[in-house]
């Protein structure tokens, strides 16, 4: 198989060359930005719990999500952690992928699971219930029944 | 074969292995992420539902698993803030070397700050 390889004096589309250098920039912003959001996404859920991993359960989640802080934390991480994430698998992808349909396939994919889970993400996080159980009572005592 | 040139921040050496292990930590973080947002998801579905799934996340063998994880994501948190200081800090690429071993130090300390207390959660009481 041969591989077809750009003139190197061809330069990109200037909108190429655009895009290109925003997904750069973005990398480093949104990088530097989730290493202080994800420490502190552990340090809550996983260090300062008495049980560690084992504190979190529902009523862990709907404490939290109680405060609109914490859901426009969480919300912020989820795009960040996941376009960070997919833009990396990217770059994966346009390096090792070789054969054209598999590369432009397996990007098509990797957005589209972005793009699902990014709506799914945010739709959980801005209509979650805390009381979608009527016997939610075993889980947030006095919270759901007045 | 002609011998490689030396001193290329990613042929060879730290600047090349550090590379390396940023996109492996960098896949598995990518794939735990997708896994993470459709379990924390079923909170929409029933309280049952996401607490049957977080009893996983507290068995022994994902409790150490999650060692894993939180290795990867610390080793590719701060190595990418080394990666920003290669590319926009003048003496960046200069002290890229040291900056590495000061990542694997930082990484040191905290894993050995968390990962006692991890154990004790997963196969304590």
């Amino acid at each position: 198989m041969s591989v077809v390889i750009e003139q190197p004096n061809q330069p990109r589309s200037r909108k190429n060359a655009q895009w290109e250098k925003r997904a750069w920039i973005f990398m480093r912003i949104s990088g530097a930005v989730l290493l202080v959001m994800i420490l502190g996404h552990l340090m809550v859920n996983l260090v300062l719990p008495e049980r560690g991993v084992k504190s979190i359960d529902f009523a862990f989640v709907a404490g939290k999500w109680a405060d609109p802080f914490w859901q426009v934390y969480d919300g912020i991480m989820l795009w960040l952690a996941l376009i960070h994430g997919t833009n990396g698998m990217r770059t994966l992808v346009n390096d090792y992928a070789e054969r054209e349909w598999v590369r432009k396939t397996l990007n098509i994919a990797l957005w589209s699971v972005a793009a699902i889970l990014l709506i799914l993400g945010t739709l959980v996080i801005t209509t979650f219930d805390p009381c979608i159980d009527p016997d939610v009572e075993n889980y947030l005592p006095g919270v759901c029944k007045p | 074969m002609a011998r490689r040139p030396a001193g290329t921040l990613y042929r060879g050496k730290i600047g090349m292995w550090s590379w390396v292990l940023h996109r492996i930590t960098g896949v598995g973080i990518y794939f735990f992420l997708l896994v993470h947002i459709m379990d924390t998801a079923l909170v929409r579905v029933s309280p049952e539902a996401y607490n049957s799934v977080m009893a996983v996340y507290k068995t022994p063998i994902v409790g150490v698993a999650e060692i894993g994880l939180v290795a990867a994501i610390l080793f590719h948190g701060f190595n990418g803030i080394r990666v920003i200081l290669i590319d926009f800090w003048s003496k960046g690429s200069k002290y890229q070397n040291l900056m590495f071993w000061i990542v694997l130090g930082i990484f040191v300390v905290l894993m050995a700050a968390w990962v006692p207390r991890q154990l004790m959660h997963t196969f304590g009481a």
